[in-house]
This record gives structure tokens, sequence and C-alpha cells, in this order.
């Protein structure tokens, strides 16, 4: 095989033994890897509870990883979702990918659960299981620096050890796997870390076909102002966006209840750059390197990050956001979903939190102490507790994003068909409605959006499979990444096959989803975005959403998506994209 | 949905790319939308339920497009490989087919932006929305325009020149709409007030349009005011700036610049170096031509001539410099500005001109357009006309 290994790993905790699979050439091409395969593997096991033993935690690479391919460092990690119920995937930079190909294997598919608190460690196919009940309750950056040496390293911190339902995988010390909670599920099963190195080198069926697509993409994206602009995300990271989301009036702030921040300014990437002076640093295997490191090694934070601990939390201290920043990390836990949930505590409480409160806060959630407690397990939770289940600004419990859905009506849409809850990644409608990659769409309008959501959310699965970093799709497009698989693997394939992969991927999402009950009763927004208006000014209204055209727009979704009219999937759809057709309770229905 | 698609094919027309009539354009989102009914539309609806796009766009092109496309299509096997700056950046290469048949037709789109048919026309799509279809095909007619007269230039040298190609050349040449004597007279400065500097970049913008000196959503215009730049966005068309203009602060402190033109770093480099205050760049086909056409036969960089070109070249007083878009390592933003310098405009090798103004952009225009007359000239001079 050329791109893929051909292996994938199999490892049971619960009788500490691995076995080594070959899957055919066909399961391959179904799938093609990361999210693709890893859907493929959790399926028969989605119904079961997220902390059942038997439920697989996946590592997966796709057939690029390691290879020339720009971007080719990225990977997917997939479970349940202890935050969503949905299913819950991340896809995740650093090192490991990388490693774990040069290792001989495509993916990793962990299950049952040990007695005690171990970590697994990888020499290409020599696999070890070590105790680690002297690391329980280690933070990231110490675990970090004791197993480097190790090769990749994936790890969870406190928070997953003390039940946080948004704690994170942190790879390498610093690349979290964010979203949906998949930290604890690795802590259900008592790993605490996974270490891999490898020696091996990738099969590559083209090389010199390879490449030319790769040199195709290189120009694409010189000539991407948001990536390789002086001001793009090379230079100033993902925060490059934050002026532009505060001039457009959708940047949260304050729980959602404004979209517009009056200290914007002061906090934005140029803010950081001054203070920080950072250094370009990034996935292995990519060279726009959209990660920032500041003098001292601080992590100059993400653009999600940056906008929700300042505008979300009305915090004026940039300290406080680097801060906050690396306490989140530290302790590894979610940053957008720990934000979210400071606000809405904040707007129930009806008390601003002060600098000393916001890191107070956090401290407690990732120790599961005093009020971090009941916050750890997210805004939804929280917030029902206290009757008023609408101040949590979330999608199927996972807290939203920093860009105001009144301010993008693609993004509108994209959050709530979003398979894993609240994300802005599944479609990103952001590059049309606000960075015009391709080109422009009006970004106050429905019309139109519900097939390009669903165009984007079939090209992301594809990308998250294949894998590369969504980044590069502001420049380049599956055309170009179709001649770099097919170069890579040898298997022929053009854009448009590829999307059809994507759009088998999504649905079996779809599937699994519905197995756990999911309609369309899930795929909504909160309230909030329905009756409020944004903060209008300088030319710009932003008005509540129209609940009518939004209703309309996810209904011509479902329509073009082959769901029915309650988001359900259907046989003969999922039959024609080659997928099996169980019922809720997982047996073959006739 | 139907109005996007109204809206791109009187573009079509108004830009000259097809006649009235001839475009036929179908915008996808839970329904299909044509602008117009045609028995044409069953093969396309095929197409579309093929592929995962939203628009898909196809029509003959007007002259002298379409005699230049027959020409280049029946010559080619597969498909057509221009070396302007629009196709290998964008478009890579442009496939031909011989029938006009969804399968052959799907077939061709799953892989590129385009497909040529000869003898009916051109097709082009999009994911999100009509005007990448618009684009598309703008760039197919513009890149085959290029080609067409470049290869013409070579062959006169090398006296190979077919009897077919000399026909075509001429109803070609018959066929071009001359420039304007004289220059439109624009906005003037100094601009006191910023919405005047907003207004004069839109109005700068769509004369280079109506003038047919930039195609489709290629070109920027910026103006220096204040200690920022002004500068038309990222895919945006010229001829409607309006709302589509980003004030980039010349001091670094914010990053709106990664929604702004691509050659933001250029533009700002020019307006620092020459202490000029207005920047337009267009994509005006007889200087692009020009500067492709080299007579060095033996050089060693052949082939990458856009990024590598060690030699000081010139068209009477223009240089002519390597770059690519943006800023990559060849990126053009490392060989405009310092050309610029004691010059009234540059042209960037397979790609376009640029230009400068002091207060106000009728300066900029006024050279825009003499330095493409001049290059249209030079070419008949060249090719013997
Ligand atoms: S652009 Fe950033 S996130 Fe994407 S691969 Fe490169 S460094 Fe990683
Ligand atoms: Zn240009």
């Amino acid at each position: 095989m050329n791109g893929w290994s051909g292996t994938i790993l199999h490892i049971d905790l619960t009788n500490k033994t691995h076995r080594f699979e070959q899957p055919d050439s066909e399961t391959y091409e179904t799938w093609i890897g990361g999210k693709g395969l890893a859907g493929y593997y959790l399926h028969p096991h989605i119904t079961r509870s997220w902390d059942d033993p038997e439920m697989p935690v996946i590592f997966m690479d796709g057939p690029l990883v390691g290879t020339a391919s720009p971007t080719s460092g990225r990977m997917c990690i997939m479970s349940r979702s202890p935050l969503t119920g949905t299913v819950g995937d991340c896809s995740v930079g650093g090192s490991l990918g990388t490693e774990l190909k040069k290792a001989g294997l495509d993916g990793i598919v962990i299950t049952g659960k040990s007695d005690q608190l171990i970590g697994i460690e990888i020499i290409d196919k020599s696999i070890t299981i070590r105790d680690a009940s002297t690391f329980s309750g280690m933070g990231i950056s110490l675990l970090y620096e004791r197993q480097r040496g190790n090769g990749a390293v994936a790890m969870i911190g406190p928070a997953a050890e003390n039940g946080v339902l948004f704690s994170s995988i942190v790879v390498d010390g610093s690349f979290a796997a964010g979203r949906n909670g998949i930290g604890l599920v690795l802590a259900s099963k008592n790993l605490k870390y996974l270490t891999v190195k490898g020696t091996g080198r990738v099969a590559v069926h083209d090389n010199i076909g390879l490449k030319q697509a790769r040199e195709d993409i290189f120009r694409q994206v010189a000539a991407t102002p948001v990536l390789m602009g002086e001001h793009g995300i090379a230079y100033y990271g993902t925060g490059a966006l934050y002026d532009l989301m505060d001039s457009r009036r959708m940047m949260p702030t304050a729980n959602f209840r404004m979209t517009k921040f009056k200290s914007a300014h002061r906090m934005n990437a140029s803010a950081l750059n001054k203070k920080y002076s950072p250094k370009r640093a990034g996935c292995k295997g990519c060279h726009i390197l959209c990660k920032k490191v500041g003098k001292g090694g601080t992590h100059i934070p993400e653009f999600e990050t940056m906008s929700h601990f300042s505008a979300l939390l009305e915090n004026e201290d940039i300290e406080i956001m680097v801060r906050a920043n690396a306490l989140c990390n530290e302790m590894g836990m979610d940053t957008i979903s720990a934000s979210s949930t400071l606000a809405c505590y904040s707007e129930i409480t009806g008390k601003k939190l002060t600098g000393k409160q916001i890191i107070s806060l956090l401290l407690d959630i990732g120790r599961g102490q005093g009020r971090g407690k009941e916050l750890g397990q997210g805004s939804y939770r929280y917030a029902a507790s206290k009757g008023q289940p609408e101040l949590s600004i979330s999608v199927k419990k996972q807290e939203l994003p920093a860009y105001d859905p009144r301010g993008a009506y693609g993004m509108a849409l994209a959050y709530a068909t979003s398979t894993r809850g609240g994300c802005h990644l599944r479609a990103y409608p952001i590059s049309h409605e606000i960075l015009r990659k391709p080109v422009a769409t009006d970004r106050f309008s429905f019309a139109g959006k519900a097939r390009i959501i669903k165009i984007e959310e079939d090209q992301n699965a594809v990308v998250d499979s294949l894998t590369a970093c969504k980044f590069v799709f502001f420049a380049s497009s599956l055309e170009e990444y179709a001649r770099v698989f097919t170069a890579v693997t040898g298997v022929h394939s053009t854009a448009q096959d590829l999307l059809k992969i994507g759009e088998r991927i999504y649905y079996n999402e779809r599937i699994m989803n519905a197995r756990n009950g999911f309609s369309s009763k899930e795929d909504d927004l909160p309230p909030r975005f329905f009756k409020e208006a944004g903060s209008s000014g300088s030319n710009i209204k932003i008005k509540p959403l129209n609940r009518k055209e939004f209703l309309k727009a996810r209904a011509n979704y479902y329509k073009i998506r082959g769901l029915d009219e309650n988001g359900m999937p259907i046989k003969e759809k999922a039959s024609l994209l080659g997928l099996k057709w169980e019922n809720h309770k997982g047996s073959e229905l006739q | 949905m139907k109005q996007l698609v109204d809206k791109y094919v009187n573009k079509l027309v108004s830009a000259g790319l097809a006649e009235e009539g001839a475009p036929l354009l179908g915008g996808l989102d839970a329904e299909l939308v044509w602008n117009r009914s045609d028995p044409a539309c069953n093969e396309l609806e095929e197409v579309f339920g093929a592929l995962n796009i939203n628009s898909l766009l196809f029509s003959k092109p007007a002259e002298p497009y379409l005699s230049i496309i027959e020409y280049l299509a029946k010559g080619a096997d597969k498909a057509i490989h221009p070396n302007d700056s629009e196709t290998r950046t964008f478009m890579h290469d442009l496939p031909v087919i011989r029938d006009f048949k969804s399968r052959q037709i799907t077939g061709a789109l799953k892989e590129r932006k385009s497909v040529i048919i000869p003898g009916y026309g051109i097709v082009t799509w999009g994911t999100v929305s009509p005007e990448q279809a618009f684009i598309f095909y703008s760039s197919v007619c513009f890149a085959c325009f290029v080609k067409f007269f470049s290869d013409y230039l070579t062959e006169v040298r090398n006296g190979t020149v077919s009897k077919e190609q000399a026909r075509v050349f001429e109803r070609v040449v018959r066929q071009l709409t001359p420039l304007p004597e004289e220059p439109p007279v624009l906005m003037h400065g100094r601009f006191r007030l910023e919405e005047d500097v907003y207004r004069a970049i839109s109005e700068a913008g769509r004369a280079t349009v109506k003038h047919h000196l930039v195609d489709s959503f290629f070109g920027n215009v910026s103006f220096r005011y204040n200690n920022t730049l002004y500068i038309s966005q990222t895919t945006s068309s010229l001829d409607e700036l309006e709302g589509c203009i980003d004030p980039c602060p010349l001091d670094d402190s914010s990053c709106t610049s990664i929604t702004a033109s691509s050659e933001f770093t250029a533009h700002r480099e020019v307006v620092l170096r020459t202490g000029m205050n207005a920047v337009l760049h267009g994509h005006p086909k007889f200087s692009v031509i020009i500067s492709m056409d080299c007579e060095k036969e033996d050089c060693k960089f052949r082939g990458q001539c856009h990024t590598r070109c060690p030699e000081e070249r010139f068209v009477k007083d223009i240089p002519i410099v390597p770059g690519e878009v943006g800023t990559g390592p060849y990126g053009l933003c490392h060989t405009l500005p310092p050309a610029m310098e004691g010059h009234r405009g540059v042209i960037v090798y397979g790609h376009g001109l640029f230009t400068v103004g002091q207060s106000d952009f009728n300066e900029a225009f006024t050279n825009l357009l003499n330095i493409e007359r001049m290059c249209s000239d030079e070419y008949f001079h060249r090719v013997g006309v």
C-alpha cells in the first residue's frame, strides 16, 4: 500500500492485550482514513455509554500524514462525546499523526479499562503498557517534560481525572484535541498518556505528481492574505481574525448579549505580538505555522480563546486572557467550553467576573473543587440546574465558538446541523461569509446556504479524513488535494469522488446520532439568537435571526442532505451511499 | 438565487464575454433555478445531479473569444495549457472535450473548474455562488486570448504560422474593441474626506472594468490617506467596490488586511517607496502578452520566467518583473515595489500592470491606459502588422 500503512492497532486495556489488523483496501478506499475510518470503527459501539469500557477511543491518521503533502501533520481522535452524547471527534496537530505513521500504523483503537492509571508507549510496533499512578493529577507541562523523550505524546490533565465534561486530550504539550470532552473518555479508561515513536517512512506512489500538486497548493497559499499575508495567520496566528470579527460586529460579548466589545482594539493579535514577540510554530508537516509561542515559551491563545476570554467575559486584561489559556492547557480542558461556561455563570449570577475570579474558577473546575464541580459539567447542565437552560449558549449542550450567528447566517445553520454540537469547523462558512474565500456570499441571508453548508460539511469530512488542515482550504480546494491523494495512494480520484466519500462519512455520523435519539429537536440554536438583536452600528445592523427563515433553511438542508423532515436518516439514501441501515438498537432493519 | 443568477448572466454580456441570450446559468439550493429555459437544460441537470455543486454556467463565448477558443481547442489534445498567472494559480489547465454530453462534461468538471466543448461553448461551476462560475468562465476567455496572441507572435518569429492561424488572427484582430482615445475624467484630489477616498477607489475600479483593462474579479486598487491604506478586498469585483474596501493602518496596529487584496503588501511598499498615494492594478491583455515575449532562447530559466527571470527587462520605459501573486518566496511584493521607483508603471510577467499616481486616480488610470496602448502597438509592430 502507498500512503496508508495498512495496519491498525487494537489495544484492550482490560486484558492488557493488543493485536494488529490489516483492513482490506476496500475499507480504506471507502472511508479514506482519519475521521472517516474512525467513524467506521466507532459505529458498532455508538449506543454504548461513553464510560462503558467497550466504548473505543480511536486515534486515526489519513493517507497523507507523514508525506510531503502540505499540512500533513494532522490526525483525528474520536469516541462518543461525554459532553454532547453525539459522535465526538477532533482534528489535532502536533507530531502524533506523523510518528504514528512512521511507526507503521494508520491508527489505534483503544477499548477496555485498566484497573489502575497507566500509560501506553509505542515504538514502531512494540507496545508497552506502563503503570502511571505516579502521574496521577499531574498537569500537562510537567507530564510532557517527563514523556517527550518517548516521541509524540498525547495526554490528559487533571481536569479529565476530575470528571470535567469538556476535558481535552493534549498532544505534545500544547496541541489540543479540545472539543467534545474526549479527554474524559481516556480518563474513564484510566489512560493518562500515550507516546509514539516511529522510525519508518511512508511509501508514496508518485513522488513527481505529489511534488507538482504540492507546488500548486503552495502557490495558492502564498496568494491568500488570510494565510500568508503579512497580517495573516502565519504571522499573527488565528488571532488575526480578531479585528475582523469585531469590525463585522459579530464578536460574542457578555455571553452573547452583545456582538461588539469596546476594548477589542487593546486585546487583539497585534497587541499580543507587541507584548510577547512570538515566534512561528505549528504542526509537523506544515509550512503555514499558525501557532505562536512567545518569549519564555508563553503560548499565545488562538482566536476562539482570545475572543471568549476577553469579549465574552468582558475581560479587558490581556494578561488574564493569556493566563486563562495557559491554565486551560495545563489542566487539559477546552477553552471554548470553559470560557463560555464562566460567561453563563456570570450572567446567571448577575456578576461580572474579575480577572482574579476567572483564574480561580478555572482552577476550581480543573481541580473539581468548590463551585468548579458544577461548572465542570458545562454551561448547559449548570444553567439547567438553575432553571435557566436558555442561558447556556450551546448547541447539543456544547458551547458555541466565537462567531455570533446573527452576523453570519450560514454559520447559524452550520452550528445547528453540526454532528458534534456547537462547532464552527464542520462547515466553516466564515470562509465565504467573512473571509471572501473562494468568493464572498451575503452573510445576512439564508439564500443558498443550505446546499453550501452541506457541501462544506462533506468537504471538511474529507479534509479530516485525508488528513489535512482546514486552514489550507482558504486557499486551495479538493481539486488540488485530489491530485495529492492520487499521487500519494495511487488510487485515482477527483474532487467530486472525494466529496462523495465525504457525504458518506457525514451521513454515517447522522445515523450514529440518530441511533442515540438525536433529531431536528437538537439541530437548533439557543432562543437568544431569535429574540435579541446584537450590537448594531457603523452601518451594520445585527438583527435577531428570523426563526421562519432559519427553519426553512434547515428544512432545505434536510432535503439536500437526504434526511426526512425530522432530520432522521433515510434507508434509501443510506444504501445509495453504501451504508448499512440499522435501527436504534443496532440490529439490521428490513 | 434567481437574483444572483440573473446578475451574473447580465455581467457576462456587459463584459463582452457572451452575446445577449447565450448564457445558461443555473443555481441550486433546495430547488434548481435557470435564468431561462433551454433544451440544453436537460443535459446540464444531469451534470448537476452528478456533482456536489450549487451553480453551473454554459455559454458560447462572444467574439473574438469564440474564434480564439475554437481555434485553440481544435489543436488541443485533451486540454489547452496557457501560461498566464491566472491559469497557473487557479485554473491549472483548460480541459477540452468533443461532445456536449453530460457524462463527458461531468468527467471533465470532476477534475477542473471549466471545460471547453468546441462548437458549443464553455461550461463552468461554483460551489458557493454563481459568481465562481462567472469568474472561471471569464478566466478561460482571458487565458485563451493571451495564449492565442502569444503563440502567434512566437510562430511569426519562427516562421511557422499556418494558413488557418493567419486567417483566424486576421479575423480576431478585426473584432478587437479599440481602447478609448482619452481617459475618463475621474474625481480630483487632494481628497479632504475619508468618504471621498472610498468613492474615488470605487470609481477607479469601475472605470478599469468598463474599459476592459481587467477581467472578472482580478485587479486591485488602493489609496493612502492619513497613514492608512484603503484597498479593495480580496476577490472583490472592481466594478462593485462599494462596501468592499478595507482600511488597513500602516502601523500594523490591526489585522484587517486579511480580507484585503492579496497584493496589499505590494501596494503598501509601493506607496512607501515612491511617495505616491494611488495604486491601480489591472490585467490589460497586451501588457500581459508583451511581458511574456522574450527572445532569449537559451535562457536556463525558460519555463520559470514568472518566478526566476534574472534579466532586467523593459518594454520601452516600463520594467517587466517576475513575481507570483501574494507574499510567497517568489511573491511580486518583493519585485514590484523596487521596480516602481522612478517609473509610471510596472508589468508583472504574465500577470498584469501596476500604475501609480499622486493625488487621485487620474494619473494612475492614464498610465494604465497609455501603457496598454503602447504594448498593443508594440505587439502589432513585433508581428509586423
Ligand atoms: S495551519 Fe496551523 S493548525 Fe494547520 S497544520 Fe499548520 S500549524 Fe497546524
Ligand atoms: Zn493581478
